[in-house]
Parts: C-alpha cells; structure tokens; sequence
C-alpha cells in the first residue's frame, strides 16, 4: 500500500496532452470569467462592514502568498524576508499618494498599485543581486539578514519611514475614476479585487512560460537544471524579482486599504505569516496559497476575536500541517480529485467524518488545557473563573483538568486509530477508482 | 583499415584535452590527460573503480574545475566554465546516478531540456505550451527513447530502466553535437542494455560521443576507439583491436588471460 506511486500530475505540468494545446481557451476564459463574476457578487451577499474589510484583506494577501509563493513553491527558495517587499512597496506607494495628492497630476488611485510594482522590482533587484549568489539554507540566512537590516533602517530614517507611527496618506484626495472617490470600503474591495484578479492571472501565467517550467525544473533539480544550460543563479534571480513585483502590488493595496503603513508591515512577522499562508494552503500547486490566504486571514480575524493567546493555535496548526498534510489544503483536496472522477469518494466521506469527531475532541481536550494554563498563569490576576466553549468553569478546579486530560488522551487515542482505517478506505478506493478508470 | 589510419580533419578535434589534472587536496585523481576526439569519432573510456572516469567527466563537462590543463571544444578554450556554458556551447552530458526532474512530467523533463536550443531561454511572455517547435521535438526526443507512453508520469516514479532512457533523452533534446554518456548501461538487463545500445548507435550518429562503460560488449560494439583510464592516467588509447592486443592493458585491466 505504501509503494503506491504517486499518480497525481504536479501543477498543471501533467495535464495538457503531448501535442495538443492544452484547455481550450475557452475553458481557460471561463475559470477567469467565473472568477470575476465571484468577486464582483461577493460584496452583495457579505454586504457588512467586516466582511468588506477582511474580503480586502484577503484579497491583497492573495497576491501576497502567491507572489511568495513564486518563490518557495515554483523555484524552491525558502525567503524569510518576503515582507521587504510588501512594506517596502507599501511605503512608496503611500508617499507617491501624497505626493499626487488634490489632484497635482492627472494620475487616478487605481493605476497608484503601479508604484508598489515598480517599488517592489526595484528592491527585488537590488536584493536579489546579493541573495539569489546563492541557494538552499544559504539564501534563507540571506534574505533573514536582509529583512532585519530593511526594518532597522525603516526605524532609523525616520524621515522616510515615518518612525513607529510610520506614513499616513489619504485615498480620496487622489483623483477619482469612473466616479468613484474610494471613500467608501465597497469602492476600495473593488479596486483590489481587481488588482487581485489580474495579478493572479499574471503569475499564473507566468507558470506556463518557458521561464516558469525553468523554475520548477530549478527547484527539483538544479543541478541537472545547469546542464541542460541554464544558468541556476539567473533563474532564482528573475524569481526573486518578479515575485518582489508582485509582492509591491499586494503592499501597495494595503497603504491604500489602510491609509497607513508602518515598519510593522516589513518585518519578520509579516515575513512568518505569508510563509504560514503558503504552506497551510499548499506550495505545491497553483492554488495552495489562494486557499490559504482566505484561510490564515480568517482565522486570523476569527481567532483573535475568541482567544488572545490566538498566536499559539497558529503554531500549533502550522506544525500539525507539516507534520501530517506537507502538501497544504490544496495537496489534501488534489488527493480527492481521482476518488471524485471515479466516483469513489462517498466511500471514503464517512471515514473522514469518523476520524474528525475524536480529532476535534482531542483539540477540545488541549484547547481547554491550554487555556486553564493561560487563566492560571499570565492572566492570574483575573482569577479563576473563565467560561469555555460558554461553560463556565474553575481553572484551578480538578474537574476541568481531568476532562481535558481525557479528551486529549482518548481523542487522541480514537483519531490515530480512525486515520488508520481512513488511510486504508482511501487507498481501497483509489484502486477501484484507478480500474474503474482503466477499464473504461 | 583502423581509425587511425584516416587523414587528419583539417578542423581541429570537436573535444581536446591536454595535460588535464585534478586534485582534491593531496589527493591527485586526474594525473596528467591528453586526449583528442575528432568530429564524428565514438569514444569509450574503460577503466577499474576509481581510476577517475567520472571526475574526468565532471571537469569536461564543467562541473569541476580543473586544477591544472586544458579542454578545448572545436579549438575553443573551454577550461574552467560553468556547466551551462558549456552546454550551450554543443556539449551535453549523461550521469552515472539517474539526475532526472524528479516531479516534474516526463513530457516536462525532456521539453525542459530542449527549451534552450530552441532560443526560448528565460522567455517570461510566452506560452510554453504554444511553442509548436518544442513541442514537436520532445515528441520526437519520447518517441526515440520509446516513453512517448509515459509522458504524464512524474519522472520520479518511471522504473529504474526508463530512468536511464529519460536520462539519456534529456541529454540529447538540446541537439548537443557531442555527448557524454557516463555509464549508460548500468545496472540494465541484457535486453535493456540491447535496446539502449541501438538508441546510443542512432543518436550519436553525425555527432561526437564520448562514454563511460563497463559491459565490455557495448564497448567493443559501439566504440571507434577506446581509452583505457587506470590511477587518473591513460594507459592506451587505440582501436577495439589494438587495445585487445595491448599487453599493458591486458595486465591493468582486462586481466593477464588474452582476451
């Protein structure tokens, strides 16, 4: 069972047949249409105030993780310094905005993200001319370095990074287009999605240039990648930058959304979340870090509201996605897709169902351990009393500790065995769906 | 009639080595190699474990570089440059250990490999799968390495035998004009090293190649001359013939029964 080969086309490399051109285009069209219509419609079922600041959210975090994800996922760099390029992006575009601000030129806010653009390749190429030299752990020291030296000198030139308050500026004194002033978050949703929309068209396209299937070939094998003669450093090079772009856009629709950016925005925990993003989504596919950006953004959002300690969850999340779905939420749904073409998957639902009830109890059981502990340790002073899951409870009462030792011990317990048999489901009903595939 | 026997080629040789050495530290594994392929020629090198055929491979083909001597490709001083110069000057290499795409599809492996030949480079703007002469060459660069039907596989999961065929294949989609094969037979079954050796014979035809090889009988069949490589030296280097009847060789090598 184990030896099983994995079948599953990688990307979009393994889809188009040898001599044919691919999707028609007018398949390829229609996703974009669709995805379009999607984001144009979304604002009118979520009309709410939060559901337009986290849709904006999400949508330059889009751009954000699939620009990193050009990257760690295409080109299998690992750079702990993506948020130089964001905020870096972010902090020029802002002065561009009060610079053209009360109309000086003739330059409407929806072409200003042109300027976190062009911010972004700017210090992609100068950054990249020193880390891409080279490759594997040696690159991540590098941008490590890079992102540290770029957010003490953002604290240090104050007059261009504003200091800790950092740049503030004002959307609606730019010129108006179309008759909208971006006064209103509905206009400025529109505006990124936009921007969203045709950034992530770019940089899948990129994907299926002869430069794109380079990366790839770079990531899987740069050695092999030089004799077949191309030049490893170049490719990382090129990389680097256009993802430095594309990391600019997403920096730029923040200091628009926000009217503010700060040296906040540049630095490691910026750097850490879009990592986060990517991975939780999934590197491995186009689609991974889309997925996780709605994600990571949500539950970001979500969290927070819930616990303050939501930072820990994150942690935890992260390390159980490593540990058991390398692939990310996009590998985990790609895994589905042959079970779904042969109509195998209701087979496997249940077993899914079955291991998630002692997963989530087992979650139970170490969320309420872990908040018992923060109650009793930082926030002490409170006192014991707290409610979880809107149940009051006694933090230094036994009760409570006996339950989550249980649930932690016989979640646990049930879900180990459940994956098991869930593993084994899935396996017995990829087979019939392979000869049921080959037999038609 | 011997090889050896032909006029000189007025161009100067397609690979030329003189005095090549490598050391690593004290230890010395190239000591001293001067040899010359003409257009055209299929030279093997043989040699026991660890006499340097490998290495000797790595400073030819770039990926060493070399502590003392020259390599000329056509005349043209090639000493010391990357790999993918190198290679973008006609000169492309096999390994000895399958150095494959591993996730990438087969169809993307041997497309990959022709990309540069075909000019495309670094092209950013272009839709790689509207590039009908790419296409048309990996095709024919599948059909020829007979994994036409593989093509969607992910090369990591191709058995060990088509791995060596994709190996093989991704050293020829670039239209080197001279190839080096480092063991392309190895670890294969009497049947497969057949089927490769007829695949060798047709794409190193009109082009230089020079290989490593073990199995005696591909050697014997498929090389014009043959270098024999013992402690970083060459002992001989002659026609099938004229290494079989060399006493040296016999004792170094092929062991003292005459062959």
């Amino acid at each position: 069972m184990s030896d099983r080969p994995d079948m599953r086309p990688h990307g979009h490399a393994a889809t188009d047949p040898p001599g044919g051109r691919g999707r028609s285009l007018l398949a390829t069209a229609g996703i974009w249409v669709g995805a379009a219509l999607l984001l144009a419609i979304l604002p009118h079922v979520f009309g709410s105030g939060l559901a337009l600041t986290s849709m904006s959210l999400v949508g330059m975090m889009i751009i954000f993780a699939l620009s990193y994800n050009m990257l760690l996922g295409q080109t299998g760099l690992l750079s702990f310094g993506q948020a130089v390029f964001f905020g870096l992006g972010g902090f020029l575009t802002a002065h561009a905005m009060n610079a053209l601000a009360d109309g000086k030129a003739a330059v409407p806010l929806v072409v200003v993200p042109v300027v976190g653009a062009a911010a972004g390749l700017v210090f992609g190429i100068l950054f990249g001319a020193v880390a891409t030299r080279r490759a594997g752990t040696a690159f991540a020291m590098i941008t490590l370095g890079i992102g540290e030296l770029v957010l003490s000198s953002a604290l240090i030139l104050r007059r261009a990074f504003g200091g800790e308050e950092g740049i503030t500026t004002n959307r609606t004194d730019l010129l108006p287009f179309l008759g909208m002033t971006f006064g209103p978050q509905i206009q400025v949703y529109y505006l990124i999605a936009a921007w969203c929309l045709v950034s992530t068209a770019a940089m899948y396209a990129l994907t299926r240039t002869p430069f794109g299937r380079i990366c790839n070939a770079v990531r899987d094998n740069p050695q092999r990648a030089a004799f077949i003669g191309y030049d490893t450093r170049a490719v990382r090079f090129i990389a680097y930058s256009l993802s430095g772009l594309f990391a600019g856009v997403a920096g730029a629709l923040a200091a628009i959304n926000f009217e503010i950016v700060n040296a906040e925005q540049l630095g490691a925990a910026q750097s850490g979340s879009v990592i986060l993003m990517a991975y939780i989504g999934g590197v491995g596919n186009f689609a991974g870090p889309i997925i996780g950006a709605i994600v990571v953004t949500y539950l970001q959002v979500g969290l927070s509201d819930v616990t303050e300690i939501w930072q820990l969850y994150f942690g935890l999340l992260f390390i159980a996605m490593v540990m058991f779905v390398p692939d990310g939420i996009a590998g985990l749904l790609a895994r589905q897709q042959p079970l779904l073409q042969g109509r195998r998957l209701h087979r496997v639902v249940p077993f899914y169902l079955l291991s998630l009830l002692p997963g989530l109890a087992a979650l139970a059981g170490l969320s309420l351990a872990i908040e018992m502990t923060n109650r009793l340790t930082a926030r002490a002073a409170d006192g014991p009393e707290m409610t979880f899951l809107y149940t009051p409870i006694r933090a230094d009462s036994p009760l409570p500790w006996l339950i989550a030792v249980v649930l932690m011990a016989g979640g646990g317990w049930l879900f180990l065995r459940a994956a098991r048999l869930t593993r084994q489901a899935y396996d017995e009903a990829l087979a019939a769906a392979r000869n049921k595939g080959s037999g038609s | 009639m011997t090889s050896d026997a032909r006029a000189p080629a007025p161009e100067p040789p397609a690979l030329q080595l003189a005095g090549l050495r490598k050391a690593f530290g004290a230890m010395e594994i190239i000591r001293g190699v001067d040899l010359a392929l003409p257009a055209g020629e299929r030279h093997a090198v043989i040699g026991p474990n660890g006499a340097g055929k490998s290495t000797l491979f790595h400073l030819v083909s770039g990926h060493y570089q070399p502590s003392g001597g020259s390599i000329r490709l056509r005349g043209e001083d090639i000493t010391g440059m990357a790999p993918q110069l190198i290679n973008r000057r006609g000169l492309s290499r096999s390994f000895q250990v399958t150095n494959i795409f591993p996730r990438l599809s087969v169809w993307e492996n041997v497309r990959c490999a022709t990309l540069w030949s075909m000019g495309y480079k670094y092209s950013f703007w272009r839709n790689v799968e509207r590039l009908a002469d790419a296409r048309r060459r990996t095709e024919e660069i599948l059909t020829e390495i007979n994994l036409l039907d593989r093509w969607r596989m992910p090369a990591g999961v191709l058995t060990y035998a088509e791995q060596r065929a994709l190996e093989i294949g991704l050293t020829i989609a670039g239209d080197a004009d001279i190839l080096l094969l480092d063991e392309p037979t190895a670890g294969m079954s009497h049947a497969e090293t057949e089927r490769v050796v007829s695949l060798i014979r047709r794409v190193s035809e009109k082009r230089t190649l020079l290989m490593i090889e073990h199995d005696m009988g591909v050697v014997f069949d498929l090389a014009d001359r043959i270098s024999v490589l013992v402690y970083g030296e060459i002992l001989a280097s002659d026609t099938p013939e004229g290494i079989k009847a060399n006493a040296a060789v016999q004792q170094a090598y092929l062991g003292v029964e005459p062959l």
